[in-house]
């Protein structure tokens, strides 16, 4: 298994180079967040300091109800999109029909589509619904470019499920329950845990939809961050920043290895 | 358990009924195989009896009692796929056992009958590992002993030598034999080889175009087709237009006496290429050689009797002499010709 070193070494700049690209950006939000007095032509904060933590960590903040309020939404949005996108996604990745072509279409319009054109007719439906200014309105709302995202990962994820698996398990003896809890969950799992990863990134950083149909009444971290930075307490926002930065950050770590390692279960002989 | 299919079809939306209405009994015990090209409707018909599809009529019977109201899980039918379909995120034991779990039965016991099942394929030891660890022919017989574990009433095996190379089918052969023979389960083997169906299975029904053509003994099939098609499934090569008439059939490789009881009347004489002898004796032919293909275990000579051609496969060793344009004296034991109707 040893690579010849020059592409060793192409593998390594290429690394080397896609984690600065990552974390560049978030560079100076780390140091913001524990400056005070950083101004224009210093490259370097004058003084550290812990004031902006202290700030944004107070119950005054409404950090710790913005955290909860973006957990509860991303949390009902990746169970509804799994609800939804499973069973629409093995339709398209398991079945040819007629209009398959069309219902891909029609499922990826809404990435397709300029977000706030989507936001602002979501905005008008959902007033008429009497959902604007509630949780359910906006948990509806992010579904919009979060199931796209589901139903993908899962055709893709079922249009690699040999079809015959599922009644190989059934003339066994396996009941229809008993063969999607033991031999369909089991296979599509790496796909479910993508895709769920996927919405519930999605829906944990929208601003746009959150802002519109939430009324300034439901406040996620996005919203949180945003008034912060523009009232000028850059170190107060770069600690919301980070919080709301991080949890992607962990599930990224923690689920990228169980993702990958269970595709290669599933790849199997290949 | 005796299995019983009764007229039944399956018809695809817009398509061709395959199967077509078939008729087909396997008695208790038996390994019957349903043998045909493919695209003959052998699988659907496997599927139909699974329950894993809906026959459009027709009824499937086990022991006198219909099974198509029942779901595939409790019909007591296994089906094995073709490519074997372990399941990827199990252990070879936990594959074998999956069939045992389903149905609940304690931990204890199917440990003990996956190890028995296991050496019973001659794969003990191979328990904790995975499918993807095992080699092809490896795979194919922890699919059987999946299946075999749960001691169906009915087994239904899809081309289970197919996807085997050469030096494992006759290892493979030799395994369905004996489990199916020491087991005693009754077995409908889906194939498309004639040989495996001939060495494998005391009855072949062979399905042509979605019906059963025939059904009978390996011997049956190729001594006494019930029509032409059926004989040139089973290589038949020789089929000459005549008229029998008092056990003699006059065609123009002269008159050839017939085994008795053949009906008098027009008909199509058959007899295999295998079946002529070189030399004089009962039904001689003079005949002259067009061609002589060698085919390792036999020659082939492309023969002209009268104007009729005809074919006969004969021991190399025996022609060695014989070069094209030469006459030939060789004759038909009367038993190994068979008329069919014109």
């Amino acid at each position: 298994m040893t690579r010849p070193p020059r592409r060793r070494a192409t593998r390594t700049l290429a690394a080397a180079a896609l984690t600065l690209l990552m974390l560049l950006p978030l560079v100076p939000l780390a140091i913001q967040a524990f400056a005070r007095g950083w101004r224009f032509p210093d490259l370097l904060p004058r003084d550290a300091t812990l004031a902006g933590w202290q700030a944004a960590l107070a119950p005054r903040s409404g950090l710790a109800e913005a955290l909860f309020t973006t957990l509860t939404v991303a949390l009902a949005v990746t169970a509804l999109a799994i609800l939804i996108g499973t069973p629409a996604g093995r339709a398209l990745g398991m079945h040819r029909f007629r209009g398959r072509a069309a219902v891909y279409l029609l499922i990826l319009a809404p990435l397709m589509v300029p977000g706030i054109a989507v936001a602002l007719g979501l905005h008008d439906i959902l007033i008429r619904a009497g959902l604007t200014n509630t949780l359910t309105g906006v948990v509806l709302a992010h579904l919009v470019p979060a199931v796209p995202y589901m139903v993908l990962v899962m055709a893709a994820t079922f249009a690699r499920l040999d079809p015959d698996l599922e009644d190989q398990a059934r003339s066994l003896g396996a009941t229809r329950w008993q063969t999607l809890r033991h031999v369909t969950l089991p296979a599509i799992r790496p796909g479910l845990i993508a895709g769920a990863l996927f919405v519930f990134l999605v829906s944990w950083g929208q601003y746009l939809l959150t802002l519109l149909i939430g009324g300034g009444r439901v406040i996620t971290l996005p919203l949180l961050l945003n008034a912060f930075a523009g009232s000028g307490r850059n170190d107060i926002a770069g600690a919301i920043a980070i919080v709301t930065i991080l949890p992607g950050l962990l599930i990224v770590i923690f689920t990228a290895r169980a993702v990958t390692g269970a595709h290669a279960a599933i790849a199997g002989g290949r | 358990m005796t299995l019983h299919l009764e007229a039944l079809t399956h018809r695809h939306p817009g398509g061709p009924a395959t199967p077509d209405g078939i008729t087909l009994t396997v008695a208790q015990g038996r390994l019957t195989a349903l043998l045909g090209p493919s695209g003959c409707g052998k699988t659907t018909t496997l599927r139909l009896i699974a329950g894993l599809m809906p026959p459009t009529g027709g009824d499937i019977r086990i022991d006198g009692t219909s099974i198509l109201p029942l779901p595939p899980e409790r019909r007591g039918t296994v089906l094995a796929f073709q490519q074997g379909l372990l399941f990827p995120h199990m252990t070879v034991a936990e594959n074998v056992g999956f069939g045992l779990r389903m149905r609940g039965l304690p931990t204890g016991d199917i440990a003990a009958r996956v190890d028995r099942m296991l050496a019973m394929v001659d794969l003990s030891g191979a328990g904790p590992r995975r499918p993807d660890q095992l080699s092809g022919g490896q795979q194919q017989r922890v699919a059987l002993a999946r299946a075999l574990v749960t001691t169906p009433r009915v087994l239904l095996l899809d081309e289970p030598l197919s996807n085997l190379d050469p030096s494992l089918r006759d290892d493979m052969r030799d395994l369905i034999r004996s489990t199916q023979g020491s087991l005693g389960i009754t077995t409908l083997m889906v194939t498309h080889d004639r040989q495996d169906a001939v060495t494998l299975a005391a009855r072949v029904a062979l399905m042509l175009d979605g019906r059963i053509a025939q059904e009978g003994t390996a011997r049956d099939l190729y001594r006494h087709p019930a029509s032409r098609a059926v004989a040139t499934f089973f290589g038949g090569r020789n089929f000459i237009a005549g008229t029998a008439a008092g056990g003699l059939f006059h065609s123009p490789l002269g008159p050839l006496r017939l085994p008795h009881g053949t009906p008098d009347g027009p008909g199509t004489l058959t007899f295999r290429p295998e079946s002529v002898r070189i030399g004089p004796g009962e039904n001689p032919i003079a005949a002259t050689l067009a061609a002589l293909d060698y085919q390792g275990t036999a020659s082939v000579l492309h023969l002209n009797a009268g104007g009729q051609p005809f074919e006969a496969a004969l021991p190399p060793d025996s022609v060695t002499h014989l070069s094209p344009g030469d006459s030939v004296t060789l004759h038909l034991p009367p038993d190994s010709l068979w008329v069919l109707p014109p």
